[in-house]
């Protein structure tokens, strides 16, 4: 390894101001000095809206734990785009994600995939991880939120005797439910793991008003470390019926409720109306300026004493690329409101749409 | 609870439509009335409408409602392109990343057995190729941000450095900044003669001018060197505009990559030829291909702003610039080079500098495209559009050169 790296240096000297990787990258996509990548090397159908990805990472990927997500980059038109997915496939083999067609990024993903495709990717991060001693688990998955359960059950339950797992997994329908094959198969052949589809189009939402519902699919609920994901209500009711059964349940503590984990796909900072301003926080600077939807970020920055970088003030010679943490920003001269974490925006043409964070 | 950040596609509605005001009631009418009045508005020091304090010559004969009307239409030629900008321009920079690269290793792989006088001629056109290419379709206009939209952090104006001695930090700032903002503004764009030659007669006659056409040939064959030195700003330095601390920080930066630069051509390829015994013969080759490669950048940049035809322009001129006057002076300022696509390619479309210096930052490839509607709307406007072939506009500049070297004839 210490040899490579040493090759590298001496072989850089041909090649600066690139870096080898940039020439190998001629005969292997996967090499970046910048960036790490993966090949797309399977893409399996799930349901009608739904695909997984397999890939083979490059240099600089570490091995995913179950449960883990992964930022995951994607061209569109030729621009890059990032989102998160979690990671379906077991711990210990190469990743993949699942992923469910619910926009323009995860559409392009599901239909417009195949073999041979170059991915960008962030390494996995992530806690919604399996516990470190064994324990009873039961896992509450609505939808798109079954990927991460499913690389915990495939990390565990067949290689685990000792392990105690129940699934309820909520899908519209049974052909909305991603992997209900493989979940079937899994319960026929380990006692150890149990599975319940519950279909909403036939018997409605899963009441979590009262523990009735639960009580009827797992009894023993209340003995089990919980791990739940899935949309945002889904989550909601889980959270406040875990609370609710904490609080009744307070004297007497044998039959509080464990744990539960939850793994929530948050929204990033909500957009505004397009044209209404917002908090500009400058996270390094640590300042905070409420900001109109007229002015540029850069005079915004300026104004707040922040060391803004600047040039041409009119959006020709990009000097004052800051990249935007989090929020939306507005292009002063298309009106065309855009924004994604770690883009470079022109501060002099961009003003605030919403709450802005900027990495400054 | 864990709460983590996972975005599986919730923010694919990332896009909010900026005319649909999230309000409702009375207050809807005002956004979108704001928004309508917001979205035309350019933002920066430049106005609408108005005029500066003297419209040049060339287009005196415009009123302030032409060159407002001059200016919304270069703006939508502009909107046009960005709205078609995609995959197919993506496709285009990574083929040419990767034609670049091609020619740059078998360039000098060719070199390392160019004791073989084919392989010498042969590594030496690749490696000249591959450099200019370099300089010029990638270099120049990756970073000048025309492939920033990608968000490609590998083709990225913050990130891309060049095969060419300057840093591409200090580059930036003199050419994207000040030259492309201050465009043929005597005393303000010191590109009107790289403050070596006397290029326009507004600026002052002193002897050292009667050199004019030595400098300039001798400056072709080290243009690299010469854009490196000008980029320290030295004239801005001795007047007090650039601190002692910019200057060693640049100074530095300048040290670090010409070392790079001398290594890899004069020092690392020549000793991996050692090994064929053809030594000597790869550092004449890369030796030759930097001044090829010098000679036609310093040709084709000479031929953007310096012949007959193009127009420079005083302070006054600016002073209350509007935007369609901005584009006007980009406009007449500046000359095309006609040509093949190879011509086009090989000068990374500055062959187009007109369109180049409105459109700073839209993708090179595209210029050829907007060049016939930029070139009626001059027509439409009886405004100059200075354009002939290489050999043309390479003698007219020099004509120039040659002229100004003499003082200006007394009345």
């Amino acid at each position: 390894m210490i040899r490579l790296r040493k090759l590298a240096r001496a072989a850089s000297l041909l090649t600066t101001p690139l870096a080898p990787e940039d020439i190998l990258s001629l005969f292997n996509p996967v090499f970046s000095a910048r960036q790490l990548r993966g090949v797309v090397t399977r893409v399996v159908p799930e349901t009608a809206d739904s695909a997984t990805i397999f890939f083979h990472p490059g240099r600089g990927w570490q091995a995913h734990l179950a449960g883990q997500w992964a930022r995951i980059g994607v061209e569109l038109d030729g621009v890059r785009h990032w989102r998160s997915y979690s990671l379906s496939a077991p711990a210990g083999q190469d990743p993949a994600i699942t992923v469910t067609d619910m926009g323009a990024v995860s559409g392009a993903l599901v239909r417009g995939t195949k073999p041979g495709d170059i991915l960008f990717l962030a390494p996995p991060q992530g806690d919604f991880v399996l516990p470190e001693h064994p324990r009873p688990l039961l896992m509450l998955t609505a939808g798109s939120g079954i990927t991460p359960v499913m690389s915990m059950i495939r990390t565990l339950v067949p290689h685990r005797p000792d392990s105690d797992v129940v699934l309820i997994h909520t899908a519209r329908t049974a052909a909305d439910a991603i992997f209900r094959e493989e979940l079937a198969e899994l319960a026929d052949q380990f006692p150890n793991f149990r599975v319940t589809h519950w279909f909403t189009g036939d018997r409605g939402r899963l009441d979590f008003t009262s523990a009735a519902d639960l009580d009827r699919l797992c009894p023993d609920w209340r003995q089990r470390a919980a791990y739940a994901c899935g949309p945002e209500d889904f989550l909601n009711d889980t959270e406040a019926l875990w609370e609710a059964e904490a609080e009744d349940a307070a004297p007497a503590a044998a039959v509080r409720p464990g744990t539960l984990t939850i793994e929530r796909f948050t929204t990033s900072l909500a957009a505004g109306a397009g044209h209404d301003g917002g908090l500009v926080t400058f996270e390094a600077s640590d300042r905070e300026v409420e900001a109109d939807g007229d002015t540029p970020l850069l005079d915004v920055g300026e104004d707040a004493g922040v060391l803004m970088p600047s040039g041409c003030r009119m959006g020709i010679c990009h000097s004052c690329l800051i990249p935007l943490r989090a929020g939306h920003v507005r292009d002063l001269r298309t009106g065309e409101v855009h924004g994604e974490p770690g883009q470079l925006i022109q501060t002099c043409v961009s003003a605030a749409a919403g709450p802005v964070n900027l990495d400054l | 609870m864990t709460i983590v950040s996972n975005t599986p596609d919730l923010s694919d509605a990332d896009t909010p439509d900026a005319n649909t005001p999230a309000v409702g009631g009375s207050a809807v009418d005002v956004a979108a009335a704001k928004v309508r009045t917001a979205a035309k508005k350019r933002p920066g020091a430049l106005a609408e409408s108005g005029s500066p304090l003297v419209r040049p010559p060339a287009a005196a004969h415009l009123s302030d409602e032409q060159v407002a009307e001059l200016g919304r239409e270069l703006d939508a030629i502009k909107d046009d392109i960005l709205a078609k900008r995609g995959s197919s321009d993506a496709a285009y920079i990574r083929r040419m990343i990767k034609i670049q690269r091609g020619l740059e290793i078998s360039g000098r792989a060719a070199l390392l057995v160019s004791k073989n006088k084919t392989a010498w001629v042969a590594g030496t056109s690749l490696l000249s190729l591959a450099k200019i290419l370099e300089n010029m379709e990638l270099g120049h206009n990756i970073l000048h941000g025309q492939w920033d939209w990608m968000r490609d952090p590998d083709i990225h104006s913050t990130t891309w450095e060049w095969d060419f001695v300057t840093p591409a930090r200090s580059w930036q700032h003199t050419h994207n900044d000040l030259h492309h903002r201050w465009t043929n503004v005597i005393g303000k764009d010191n590109d009107v003669g790289y403050n070596l030659l006397r290029m326009d007669p507004q600026q002052k006659w002193t002897p050292f001018n009667l050199g004019n056409p030595v400098y300039n040939a001798l400056l072709a064959p080290v243009f690299e060197w010469g854009i490196a030195i000008y980029d320290l700003e030295l004239q801005d330095f001795k007047e007090g505009r650039k601190s002692k601390e910019a200057l060693v920080r640049d100074l530095k930066a300048l040290g670090r990559k010409a070392l790079k630069q001398f290594t890899k051509d004069y020092a690392a390829t020549p000793a991996v030829a050692m090994l064929t015994g053809s030594g000597k013969q790869a550092l004449y080759g890369t030796l030759t291909a930097n001044a090829v490669r010098n000679v036609w950048a310093h040709a084709v940049i000479f031929c953007g702003h310096f012949p007959e035809g193009t127009d420079t322009f005083t302070e006054e001129m600016v002073e209350g610039e509007t935007r369609g006057d901005w584009y006007v002076r980009q406009m007449i300022g500046s000359a095309n080079i006609s040509g093949s696509k190879f011509m086009h390619l090989m000068t990374g479309n500055l062959s187009h500098q007109i369109e180049h210096h409105l459109f700073p930052d839209l993708p090179s490839n595209r210029y050829g495209e907007v060049a016939p509607k930029v070139q009626e709307i001059c027509r439409r406007y009886g405004l100059p559009y200075t354009t002939g072939p290489l050999l043309k506009q390479v003698g007219s500049t020099w004509a120039k050169i040659f002229k100004l070297a003499l003082p200006p004839k007394k009345a």
